[in-house]
């Protein structure tokens, strides 16, 4: 599908200041979309699809969503390509619209070089001096969190909301050691108990070593091709059928709810796209960095009730050939590998073997025809972007 | 587990100086004289945290800063065990105003921190940077 005519620039905004001592980078970010919008005759929560680039503070676009307080984004794109990038950001604005993935994409540049005589840009705190690095440094990374405190955060508060336990959790674990076991290049394949999680030293209440992914080196690569390609090659084709994002974050502190994930609206774009729903998957990759990640994500998927996702990891659930939703059967961030603290890609490969029936024989679904990987990065716990994906063997 | 200690002398946790942006200045400046300073805006009527410019509600540029009590509830918590310095205590208070704010608990029983527990701001000091704002249980 071409873009042409399938999108319109219908606000624009530059700008007055050359010298701009008294105004943060991300506050010119927002004076800038600001303007455009009142320039289209459109409001902050019309904005769908948020762009930027390097000179956007913080992690890709997730800082200045949070800052500026976009809750609506269901697109994002943080294309580097130095000072062209917002040229490319409206060519991919345009196919992000015309394949009805955002309506109102916003893209904003600013920065402050005039001002780097009062200290570096990057966020680390310079005593006397200002710095213009991302806006909740000074307000958050001075508290000593780490993924592992802000994750625990946030199994806590969904113990304390509904009861779930540190044995609940546990079984997620003991399902992905039970995957591991097989997998020749995992770094832990040894099966563990319930009470071996439990039994594990307490890293960050109520998360316990066991409850925490490895770190690992290591990376991957995916191809992704036209149909016609696909046609030409001689391997199992694996289509991709849906796809959702979306960022989450406190976007001022209201209504902070650490329970759920951006799984919550990146999920059901993905299954509408699809024309499918959580039942009619036979394999899930869903990005472990710790068991509550998990469970979080099942939940916001809808693979069960919000609340009830300890019951349904519970058991052996997410076991191959024993429960009913076989989950990361390479092991996953748990057991197999984390590299360079990213889980995505990985999580995308172990469902293209499931996919293609090339999943080693003690863990691969049979007739595995439909399936998901999802994921969230940064941190559950403050901001994070969710994507989720799903695939079908044809 | 033999490695852990909630003993007064482990909660020291030494914090990092802030960083400091032309936008946040006046917190700091505020959080120096014990002033725990929170924004608010004119528009919406709402308070936010973090502290910005322009109303991450509703977009309005007319935010003003408000000396804040700094009281409020715990909304959730976590003690970090695995530190070379020590246990410490990190989570969310929810304050009266509204808003959520990250932050340490300091001076207190890192063990019988509750969710709900009514808190209250202090502020500790960073090298060679404005003290910042924690919190201690009333």
């Amino acid at each position: 599908m071409s873009i042409k005519g399938q999108a319109y620039i219908m606000g624009a905004y530059e700008h007055p200041l050359r010298d701009a001592p008294d105004k943060s980078t991300p506050q010119i970010h927002a004076e800038c979309a600001k303007g455009a919008l009142e320039d289209a005759g459109l409001t902050k929560d019309d904005i769908d699809g948020y762009f930027c680039a390097g000179d956007a503070p913080g992690f890709g676009g997730l800082s200045m969503i949070d800052y500026m307080g976009l809750r609506n984004v269901r697109h994002m794109d943080s294309t580097e390509t130095g000072g062209s990038s917002y040229i490319l950001h409206v060519g991919h604005a345009a196919q992000a619209i015309a394949q009805g993935k955002c309506k109102v994409a916003l893209i904003t540049l600013a920065g402050r070089p005039r001002q780097q005589k009062f200290g570096g840009f990057g966020g680390g705190g310079r005593p006397g001096q200002l710095t213009d690095g991302p806006p909740e440094a000074g307000f958050e990374n001075i508290y000593g969190g780490t993924t592992h405190n802000t994750y625990a955060m946030c199994a806590a508060r969904h113990m304390y909301e509904y009861g779930t336990t540190s044995e609940q959790l546990a079984w997620i674990k003991v399902a992905a050691s039970h995957h591991a076991q097989w997998n020749e290049h995992a770094m832990l394949r040894d099966v563990v108990t319930v009470e071996d999680v439990l039994n594990s030293p307490m890293i960050s209440d109520p998360l316990h070593r066991l409850d925490c992914c490895v770190v690992s080196d290591g990376g991957g690569a995916l191809i992704v091709t036209s149909p016609e390609i696909a046609k030409s090659l001689n391997r199992p084709k694996v289509k991709v059928i849906g796809a959702g994002e979306s960022p989450k974050g406190p976007m001022g502190g209201h209504d902070l709810d650490l329970t759920h994930s951006g799984a919550l609206w990146s999920g059901p774009i993905a299954f509408e796209e699809a024309g499918v729903k959580p039942s009619d998957m036979k394999y899930a990759s869903i990005y472990d960095s710790f068991t509550i990640t998990v469970l979080m994500q099942l939940e916001d998927l809808g693979f069960c009730e919000k609340g009830q996702g300890g019951k349904f990891v519970a058991d052996g659930n997410l076991i191959s050939g024993v429960g009913k939703l076989p989950f990361n059967t390479d092991g996953g961030g748990l057991c197999n590998n984390h590299p360079t603290n990213r889980g995505g890609i990985t999580k995308v490969i172990e469902a293209v073997r499931q996919l293609r029936g090339e999943a080693h024989p003690k863990v691969q679904v049979p007739n595995c025809d439909l399936a998901i990987a999802h994921g969230t990065g940064g941190s559950l716990g403050t901001r994070h972007g969710a994507a989720t994906l799903i695939m079908e063997r044809e | 587990m033999s490695d852990t200690k909630t003993a007064p002398e482990a909660q020291a946790r030494k914090i990092p100086a802030p960083p400091v942006t032309i936008e946040s200045k006046p917190f700091w400046d505020a959080a120096t004289e014990g002033r725990f300073l929170i924004k608010r805006c004119n528009a919406c009527g709402k308070a936010h945290w973090y502290p910005r410019a322009i109303c991450p509600i509703c977009f309005s540029d007319d935010t003003v800063w408000e000396e804040s009590p700094g009281e409020g509830v715990i909304y959730a918590h976590s003690v970090m065990r695995r530190s070379p310095t020590g246990p410490f205590a990190i989570g969310y208070v929810t304050l009266d105003e509204g808003p959520a704010v990250l932050t340490n608990f300091v001076d207190c029983d890192l063990d019988a921190l509750a969710i709900g527990q009514r808190v209250k701001v202090r502020f500790q000091e960073t090298e060679n940077g404005p003290p910042v704002p924690v919190f201690s249980p009333v």
